[in-house]
């Protein structure tokens, strides 16, 4: 704590001591101010480039200020008196300020503004500009984005002003990052110590704009131990890389994996315990999606606990629907299943066409909350994204509470009791009908609970089911049909095996090789990878 | 004896009636034109092409309220081909011989018009289609009112390379024909311009593609050479979304990799959370956001329409609007629906486009447009950054690819062929393979 304080204080001295300087700076500095602005208000990119340069040498902090307002499209031109001005949306209308002197001007319609575009240049300029504003920040978080942003662009300019603050410094991790940024900028000094030194501080960071100096380096010098010495650190750098390649690859089959396993778990009930061939599984599914929206639409002010209420909900609803389709169709048909196929795959496409009705056959709009969006960065080569990584750990606890359903309580009890032996079930005064149509409710509701995940990582619309209806049974069949862990194991070896064939054979061919293997499985093994034994096997 | 007089003379009124009523039934039927519309309202293609149909009942209802064309009102016959390819075929020769239509308008895909395009030049209809496609085509039945590749693929690719100066390129497409030619053409233009194999990533991925995962990394790592780096994207609809989305959620911004996307339009986008995705362009010949005053009345005029004030227009959308204009002038210039007059009559045509200028027909069948680059802004518009001083005319055979360079295509009087080798001064059949 102490130290923290004692830290700002340096920094708030630092701050003051700058100040004056700045102020008489930016007294001077006006007509750059003023210029900048006018360039802004015309309608030419290049222009509009200038006048970003300009405002980041007038380090101003009216100049900080406009840029902010640029990048996050607050700054608008007033149509009539061509003065520019920051608006803030109050409601329908919006509260404006003059853009230098911040002097507040009231409220105009949107109509009376218009809006100084950006582009990607613009915001790079920009993003760079407000950097070296914020390498003096007091805020940690805000100096070392900053710095942050200098190093991934390679911004090596900025190493002027860097050097004489990284003595000041305390954080480490904003050290470490200004230290890569002086040796970088180093490796072109004529100095041959210096250069030395900074390769050997550069030897193993797997930052790429290090790789790539080091790259470029290596080309352009003569020097032979200088050479040597790049390219031992240039191997090890690659030998991380690959190593934090295999993990991230790994990663990214497990989270594939974990979809399928989401996807194709409420199948695992309904065609693996019952034995019901469930044409509509996509589709009970795609009515998860659809729930999500819905309650989105309902909650638009808070995103992320709507997601989390459509988890439960989904459930509910596509169970219900799942139970109708039980009791409604199903029921009569049970023991033939070419008749069940035909009649759900009919189901499926009226569910389509239904969802087309009410909601239009575009796609929907699902958000992402706010702590599902962007990774969790391990380091520059590895960073997990965050979404993938909940849908992991959501795909584990839902494997998990539905084990517990089927083995530990009564419900699960009897699910297995008719499965196994029917009239011995309802000789012993199991409700067989109730059960079967429970079972295929919950099936239909994990179902349902699957589309609130998919809805986070692909699109919502009516075709939404059919893309993993095929992947589905792919997984049962492989898993062993009538067991959990099957589908489990099955739908994560598939994710990772894709995973690694993909680099290499392209995902084409990846999925087309996936499905001849299968098939080829289960020509070898036709009850799958965990084959149900003894008696549950024949009933 | 009385009663069967009295019978006949029943059943002699009867028939009179019955004639006199067919008559005027006829006489009905030969007073209105009749306008197949020939898009998927249902199934995997629906989601684009409901918008379509809809757009060309707007664009007939107003051309009745205008009068009509060579005094009669124009009657739409809506089918529906359902995404299935050869059901496409079979409801193009039920418009030309059940129903006698004078023009088709549709299609989306491009495997759906090649499955329409032997019944209409059998049946001799015409045919306009308004989605930007790969080129490679030039039949006399079918006037191309969407982009050819050098209306599209080719300036954005200019506008990549000389404005933001990028040196690494990625094609990235769905495995269909459309990518795989305009990939082609990308490659052999980008090698022309003396970039190097190393720096051309191409990758396929299968319809409806989910799991962008490695392919995003891959991308990623591509791009992390401190050199310019662009995906040029020819992913097809519904894989956009999860596409951008891995983007996002990698932390790739537009800043760092920006994505060019030629199949991205402000419908697709009305169905992504569009801020992740802010900077990323677009290719086009029409945006919504473009500032004409065509434009806002064709705006104000679909809205009220369709009924709902949130819809957006997009390109296709424009393609239509310029074909049906087009038609509408033919017609009027031949003074008749005949296809034979009405196909001699549409070339040199121009109408207003939406942009401000005019569009024309080319003796190729394809139209002149300008060319537009967009970035997706947070309320899933675009802001042009970028436009082609003048209009482009769409070249139906690639000046880039060894095979095609030499063909021309022109179907005015004297050579009137579609696929004419100017080397060896041979017209070939339509489809060049």
């Amino acid at each position: 704590m102490t130290i923290t304080n004692q830290l700002k204080t340096l920094i708030l001295l630092l701050v003051l001591l700058l100040a004056p300087g700045t102020s008489s700076f930016a007294d001077t500095s006006e007509p750059k101010l003023d210029q900048a602005v006018e360039l802004l208000k015309g309608k030419k990119f290049p222009q509009k480039y200038q006048a970003i340069e300009l405002l980041a040498e007038s380090a101003s902090p009216q100049s900080q200020n406009i840029l902010k307002a640029l990048l996050e499209r607050r700054l608008f031109k007033l149509k009539k008196t061509k003065q520019l001005v920051i608006a803030e949306k109050q409601g329908k209308t919006y509260l404006i300020q003059q853009a230098i002197s911040l002097e507040e001007l009231g409220e105009v319609k949107k109509r009376a503004l218009k809006k100084i575009s950006v582009n990607n240049k613009m915001r790079s300029l920009i993003r760079s500009a407000l950097a070296s504003f914020d390498l003096k920040n007091p805020d940690r978080e805000k100096r070392l984005a900053a710095v942050k942003q200098i190093l991934d662009k390679a911004d090596l300019d900025k190493a002027t002003i860097i050097r004489p603050m990284l003595p000041l410094e305390q954080d480490e991790e904003i050290i470490e990052a200004m230290s890569i940024i002086i040796a970088l900028s180093d490796l072109s000094s004529d100095d041959l110590q210096l250069r030395n030194d900074a390769v050997t501080l550069l030897s193993g960071n797997i930052h790429p704009s290090v790789r790539n100096a080091l790259n470029q380096l290596q080309q352009q010098t003569d020097d032979k131990a200088l050479a040597q010495s790049i390219k031992q650190a240039l191997d090890s750098i690659d030998a991380k890389l690959q190593f934090y390649a295999v993990i991230e690859n790994l990663f990214f089959g497990l989270s594939l994996g974990s979809v399928l396993v989401l996807a194709a778990i409420g199948l695992a009930i309904t065609f693996g315990v019952m034995g019901v061939i469930n044409m509509a599984h996509g589709e009970l599914i795609m009515i998860g999606a659809y729930t999500t929206y819905v309650i989105q639409l309902l909650m638009p002010e808070s995103i992320g606990t709507a997601t989390l209420i459509a988890i439960p909900t989904a459930f509910v609803v596509s169970g219900l629907v799942g139970i109708a389709i039980e009791r409604g169709v199903i029921r009569f048909l049970y023991g033939r299943s070419l008749e069940t196929l035909l009649a759900t795959f009919g189901i499926s496409l009226i569910l389509q066409q239904t969802v087309r009705s009410i909601f239009s056959p575009l796609n929907r709009s699902v958000e992402t909350p706010s702590w599902m969006s962007g990774a969790w960065e391990i380091n520059s080569a590895l960073s997990l994204t965050l979404n993938r990584l909940y849908i992991i750990v959501f795909c584990l606890l839902v494997f998990a509470a539905l084990f517990f359903v089927l083995k530990k309580t009564a419900l699960g009890l009897q699910v297995r009791a008719v499965s196994q032996n029917r009239a011995m079930a309802r000789a012993m005064g199991v409700r067989s009908e109730w059960v079967d149509a429970m079972t295929f409710g919950l099936g239909s509701g994990v179902a349902g609970i699957a589309g609130v995940a998919l809805s986070q990582l692909t699109n919502v619309g009516p075709n939404l089911g059919q893309s993993y209806i095929i992947d589905s049974f792919m997984v049962v069949v492989f898993g062993g049909v009538g067991n959990l862990w099957g589908t489990l194991v099955s739908g994560m070896s598939l994710g990772v095996a894709n995973k690694f064939l993909e680099p290499w054979s392209g995902a084409v061919l990846a999925k087309i090789l996936v499905l001849v293997f299968i098939i080829l499985f289960i020509q070898k093994r036709p009850k799958g990878l965990f084959p149900q034994k003894g008696r549950a096997a024949e009933g | 004896m009385s009663i069967s007089k009295q019978k006949l003379k029943q059943l002699v009124l009867g028939t009179a009636t019955g004639l006199a009523l067919s008559i005027t039934s006829i006489a009905q039927a030969s007073d209105t034109i009749k306008v197949g519309i020939l898009h998927s309202l249902s199934g995997t293609m629906a989601i684009s092409e409901t918008t379509l149909k809809d757009t060309m009942l707007m664009l007939i209802k107003e051309q009745n309220a205008n009068g009509g064309l060579l005094g009669k009102q124009l009657e739409p016959v809506v089918v529906d081909p359902a995404s299935n390819w050869p059901l496409f075929a079979e409801k193009a020769r039920e418009l030309l011989s059940k129903h006698k239509v004078s023009a088709i308008f549709g299609n989306w895909t491009s495997v759906s018009r090649k499955s329409v395009l032997p019944v209409v030049e059998e049946l001799n209809g015409l045919l306009f289609y308004p989605v930007q496609y790969e080129g490679e085509e030039s039949s006399k039945n079918v006037f191309y009112t969407g982009a050819a590749p050098n209306q599209q693929a080719i300036p954005a690719v200019d506008y990549l390379m000389n404005e933001i100066g990028v040196k690494r390129w990625v094609l990235a497409g769905t495995d269909y024909v459309y990518p795989r030619t305009t990939n082609k053409i990308l490659e052999a233009y980008l090698k022309g311009k003396g970039v190097a194999d190393k720096d051309i990533m191409i990758n396929y991925t299968p319809f409806g593609h989910s799991d962008w995962q490695s392919i995003v990394s891959d991308i990623k790592k591509f791009g992390s050479t401190g050199v310019k780096t662009a995906v040029v994207s020819t992913i097809n609809g519904d894989a956009n979304v999860p596409f951008y989305k891995e983007l996002g959620n990698q932390g790739i911004s537009a800043e760092d990799i920006p994505v060019v996307a030629f199949s991205v339009g402000e419908e697709e986008l009305s169905g992504i959370d569009t801020k992740p995705l802010v900077g990323h362009l677009a290719a086009w010949n029409y945006f919504m956001s473009v500032d004409s005053e065509a434009n806002e009345e064709f705006i104000t005029a679909w809205k009220s329409f369709i009924k709902d004030d949130k819809r957006v227009t997009n390109d296709p959308m424009e393609a239509h609007y310029i074909g049906f204009n087009m038609w509408v002038k033919a017609v009027e210039k031949a003074g008749t629906t005949d296809p034979e007059a009405v196909q001699e009559a549409i070339i040199g045509v121009s109408v207003p486009n939406l942009t401000g200028g005019l569009s024309a027909m080319m003796p190729n069948h394809h139209v002149t447009k300008p060319v537009l680059i967009g970035e997706i802004q947070e309320d899933g518009q675009f802001e042009v950054v970028w436009e082609t001083s003048g209009l482009v005319a769409g070249d139906a055979w690639s000046d880039f690819l060894p095979g095609s360079k030499d063909i021309i295509s022109d179907w005015r009087a004297p050579l009137a062929c579609g696929n004419y080798n100017i080397k060896t001064s041979k017209c070939s059949g339509q489809n060049y393979e």
